[in-house]
């Protein structure tokens, strides 16, 4: 078992939603990492977690940058604790907005300079601090105030995009497996150079389910392998367990989608195209796995 | 020591002197000799900093002020459409109280197309809260260099400060040039606001409007009291190396009926023209602006005043002449030229002194 720290780093009494499964990614990825760490955010759902001036939610420094620079911020900032000799964690954790859409430029220049630092996207699939709107991460068929017949552009495919950077360390998550998620940021730390971790974050209010339903949601998105958990070393991948069962016995993808009510009404075609992604992403990642491309 | 350098490489002479911590920038023209002269002290080891070649002016300043608010001292340099695309950062690092140094080269927007010499990308950064000063020369442009370090890092200013320097005319035009030896000029940077793991803090959280305003205030008082640091350090600076700057610099000013007052390069072509003028038994001067924020005391009044700004702000006027106007309640004659690097020679403006209107707008070169 692993054993997961007793110090809170994020304190109690946020004004996160009820569910809110970012402030619980937050909680583990800050238990990784440990006191010394700098958080650098962009525009998110964070940014209000985080508290309003003169309360800050955090129990280590938070530094909030505008929304396309928070990797930049955070590769100025990398350099400047290493000039000074400080082995400081430097963290962006932003928002899928902030990272597949306006930060993209920011986090692909820190990836190509090789900046020492860890970047997190938790992915709730919208905008979600200003309400729900589409975001280059909302998946094909899904209801948000600006996609309100349902999106009809796929997913960005993030990771692609990050792979293609060939970062030492990068992996997939999910706020509904702490552990694991914890692992990851340890090991992501424990390396040289650009690290990534894409965390997919349920997300009560956005997607239209009940809050209690966070964990059970995040569970049914890794079992109907709408979701994957990986981790890409050096290049070399590794389908982690709750992924590699869901390849041999997937949980059907309605399940997952039926308590959403963001995909209440979705059409078959979108749905076709949502099952064919989930299969072609699976069977790609599979090949790489075992070493065949 | 006594060289010769362009205005560009007189910036980084006195980048390399300054020792920042962090470079992070990003080419332009006219502004790219900068960081390519940086780059290569730095390659070649005569430099002890970072440099990051981040992939964008917005990435520039972010990564400016990431590494700043660890309490390191930090340096970029634009020009033009890169100050532009910077522009949320810039208020950012004002914002956030960073004593970022950054060199403008000055340059003009497109459409249309155009790489040289005017003020309007910088005066688009006027109200962010950063300090801006202009120079004339190339010496002018390393000793204002050096100073911006001190000014921006001093415990009662703690904002950014922006040296300007005219595109082509002064970037790229070689001078002689004496460099400094620096010594304790400008004391190690202790930023109270720096990232201290000990004692963590949220930095730029939401912020209502009460804690709001204070903010806003703060900028301002310390705005007003770099002033002082301006007067300070422009003075111990001319105390300790033999050059001495006000905020402005003023040429037979003293007897003058007629002032001329510009920026940068066309504020030392002002110079000649005035000792041209004096022959005719015209009694100018020249008072060229070097800080335009904050915004110095002027010493105007009872005279004619031209004005030549290489500016514009459309539907308004000349942004020099029309805040002279409203500060001092002068009727200037404001003669807009040298856009988009017009040739404006120490002639032309003597011929704006003889034919002044006062009170009237002309655009130099147009049937306007």
């Amino acid at each position: 078992m692993t054993e997961i720290p007793k110090e809170e780093y994020i304190l109690k009494c946020t004004s996160a939603c009820a569910g809110c499964s970012t402030s619980l990614i937050l909680r583990y990825v800050l238990k990784a990492a440990g006191r010394d760490t700098v958080l650098v955010i962009p525009a998110c759902c964070t940014s209000v977690i985080q508290g309003i001036y003169p309360n800050t939610a955090m129990n280590i420094p938070i530094y909030n940058v505008a929304f396309a620079a928070a990797a930049a911020c955070a590769s100025g900032m990398s350099e400047a604790f290493s000039a000074a000799g400080k082995k400081t964690n430097v963290i962006v954790y932003a928002g899928d907005g902030g990272t597949v859409d306006i930060g993209i430029q920011s986090l692909s220049g820190a990836f190509e300079r090789g900046t020492d630092f860890l970047y997190i996207c938790y992915d709730n699939e919208a905008y979600g601090n200003t309400g729900m709107q589409r975001s280059g991460a909302t998946p094909i068929g899904a209801r948000t105030t600006t996609t309100p017949g349902g999106k009809i552009h796929a997913k960005k495919d993030l990771d692609g995009i990050v792979a293609a950077h060939n970062p030492p360390y990068m992996a997939t998550a999910c706020s509904a497996y702490p552990q694991d998620l914890f692992k990851k940021v340890q090991k992501a730390l424990s390396i040289r150079g650009p690290k990534f971790i894409h965390i997919l974050a349920p997300c009560p209010p956005g997607w239209r389910f009940s809050s209690e339903k966070t964990i059970e949601m995040g569970k049914l998105a890794v079992k109907s392998g709408m979701w994957l958990l990986y981790e890409r070393e050096y290049g070399a991948v590794t389908i982690n367990g709750p992924s590699k069962a869901a390849m041999i016995k997937p949980v059907p993808v309605e399940d997952y989608l039926a308590p959403q009510g963001r995909f209440k009404g979705i059409s078959k075609e979108a749905l076709a195209m949502l099952k064919s992604q989930a299969e072609k992403s699976a069977k790609r990642l599979k090949l790489e796995a075992d070493g065949v491309c | 020591m006594l060289t010769i350098a362009t205005g560009n490489k007189a910036v980084a002479a006195a980048v390399k002197e300054a020792r920042p911590s962090v470079i992070a920038a990003y080419p332009i023209t006219p502004q790219t000799e900068i960081v390519e002269q940086i780059a290569d002290y730095v390659t070649g080891g005569s430099l002890d900093s970072r440099y990051i070649p981040v992939e964008s002016e917005h990435s520039a300043m972010a990564a400016c002020i990431g590494a700043s608010v660890t309490g390191a001292r930090t340096f970029t340099a634009t020009s033009s459409h890169g100050l532009l695309y910077m522009h949320e950062m810039v208020n950012w690092a004002a914002g956030a109280r960073l004593p970022i140094v950054m060199a403008n080269v000055n340059r003009s927007l497109g459409p249309g197309w155009n790489v040289w010499a005017e003020h309007t990308d910088a005066f688009q950064e006027r109200d962010t809260g950063w300090l801006q000063v202009y120079v004339g020369t190339v010496q002018e442009a390393y000793d204002a260099t050096l100073m911006a370090f001190r000014i921006a890092e001093h415990e009662s200013v703690l904002l950014p400060v922006m040296v300007n320097l005219d595109g082509f005319v002064l970037s790229h035009i070689m001078q002689s040039l004496e460099t400094v030896d620096l010594g304790d000029f400008i004391p190690p940077l202790r930023l109270p606001h720096a990232i201290d793991i000990e004692h963590p803090r949220g930095y730029g959280t939401l912020t209502g409007p009460d804690e709001y305003f204070k903010f806003r205030w703060d900028i301002e008082r310390s705005m007003r009291d770099s002033v002082r640091v301006i007067e300070e350090t422009q003075k111990e600076f001319g105390k300790r190396f033999g050059r001495s700057y006000g905020f402005t610099e003023d040429y037979r000013c003293e007897d003058a009926d007629v002032l001329v007052v510009a920026m940068g390069t066309l504020g030392k072509e002002a110079e000649v023209a005035v000792d041209n003028l004096r022959k005719e038994g015209v009694k100018a001067g020249s008072m060229r602006i070097r800080w335009l924020r904050p915004f110095p005391e002027l010493d105007i009044a009872g005279r004619d005043v031209v004005v030549i700004d290489r500016d514009y702000s459309f539907g308004w006027g000349g942004v020099i002449a029309r805040s002279l106007k409203a500060k001092y309640r002068v009727e200037p004659f404001s003669v807009i030229a040298g856009l988009g690097g017009q040739e404006v020679t120490f002639d032309d403006i003597a011929g704006f002194v003889r034919d002044r209107e006062p009170g009237k707008e002309y655009w130099f070169g147009v049937n306007a």
